[in-house]
């Protein structure tokens, strides 16, 4: 994290490019191969993981500054908590808990 | 994070260092409000009540537009924030307004997208499905429409006060919050989009 950052911003464009490709990437994978759906769900929802993970570290710099650590140690929470609740609410709701 | 290079200065004070970790403690807030929204419309989107389904009336070209328009203005919003560490003011005035521009781009499409569902006969009151689906699209425009708000706001700041301290503090984290709805759209573009669409 330099203040004066003269060079060209190469990881702003790798980052960008690189979003691009997997956007389309996973469209290409969705509306073009022969894979089951739950295997597209898959390979798709690997590729928003890494696109994220682009933004979080190459846009966003988040280990960056004194409290980097602390940033990570948050956002890896955060990230678990939405997993409990997406998760957590789609098991409760949809395995026929209510029917019982 | 080496400790040869000179600190940026949107950290160089403690008031600035705090806000912004504070802001990324918020930002950990707004991951799981709208986690609870993919949640809920996950739970309600084969619920469709005798209305239209996703693949009924999503269009391929118009989320690629959407999408495209927010990962660039993520893209010129890092730009902007490169600039601005380089002291330069014009660059990242430039470059906001363009990030702006894209926003408020992906706004129109978006509006036009909505009046398309509706049309399609899917208000947010025709079933679980749409009201899942609008209520999770549309807290995600609102985050923008907001976005463009407060950053517009800041920019008339940065054009009376140049960059100092603390607008510099205040833009990183318009930028931080910007980059955070191009997250929230990979995830919807991912699993609400293309998972709800049938080839």
């Amino acid at each position: 994290m330099s203040a004066k950052s003269n060079h060209f911003p190469w990881n702003l464009l790798i980052g960008f490019l690189l979003s691009i490709a997997l956007t389309l990437l996973a469209v290409f994978v969705k509306f073009y191969t022969d894979f089951s759906s739950l295997v597209i769900l898959w390979i798709i929802g690997a590729f928003a993981i890494f696109q994220a993970l682009i933004q979080l570290f190459m846009f966003m710099h988040v280990t960056e500054g004194k409290e980097g650590v602390i940033n990570i140690v948050n956002i890896v929470y955060s990230v678990f908590l939405a997993l409990v609740i997406v998760f957590g609410s789609i098991w409760v709701l949809t395995s026929g808990h209510a029917a019982h | 994070m080496s400790s040869h290079t000179e600190t940026p200065l949107e950290y160089k004070s403690q008031q600035s260092q705090m806000n912004i970790l504070g802001f990324w403690i918020f930002l950990g807030a707004e991951i799981v409000l709208f986690s609870t929204l993919f949640a809920s419309y996950f739970v309600l989107e084969h619920n469709t009540a005798g209305g239209p389904a996703g693949q009924d009336i999503f269009v391929l070209k118009d989320v690629l537009i959407e999408t495209f328009l927010l990962l660039t203005s993520s893209f010129t919003s890092g730009l902007a924030i490169h600039a601005m560490r380089n002291h330069d003011k014009k660059g990242l005035l430039t470059w906001m307004i363009v990030t702006l521009l894209l926003g408020a781009g992906f706004l129109y499409f978006e509006i036009n997208e909505f009046l398309h569902f509706i049309h399609e006969g899917a208000t947010i009151q025709t079933s679980g499905f749409t009201a899942g689906l609008f209520t999770l699209l549309g807290t995600h425009g609102a985050h923008v429409t907001f976005g463009i708000i407060w950053i517009s706001l800041l920019l008339v700041q940065l054009v009376r006060r140049g960059i100092t301290e603390k607008t510099s503090s205040k833009l990183f984290i318009a930028s931080l919050y910007w980059h955070f709805l191009d997250v929230v759209w990979i995830f919807i573009f991912t699993f609400v989009y293309l998972k709800g669409m049938v080839i």
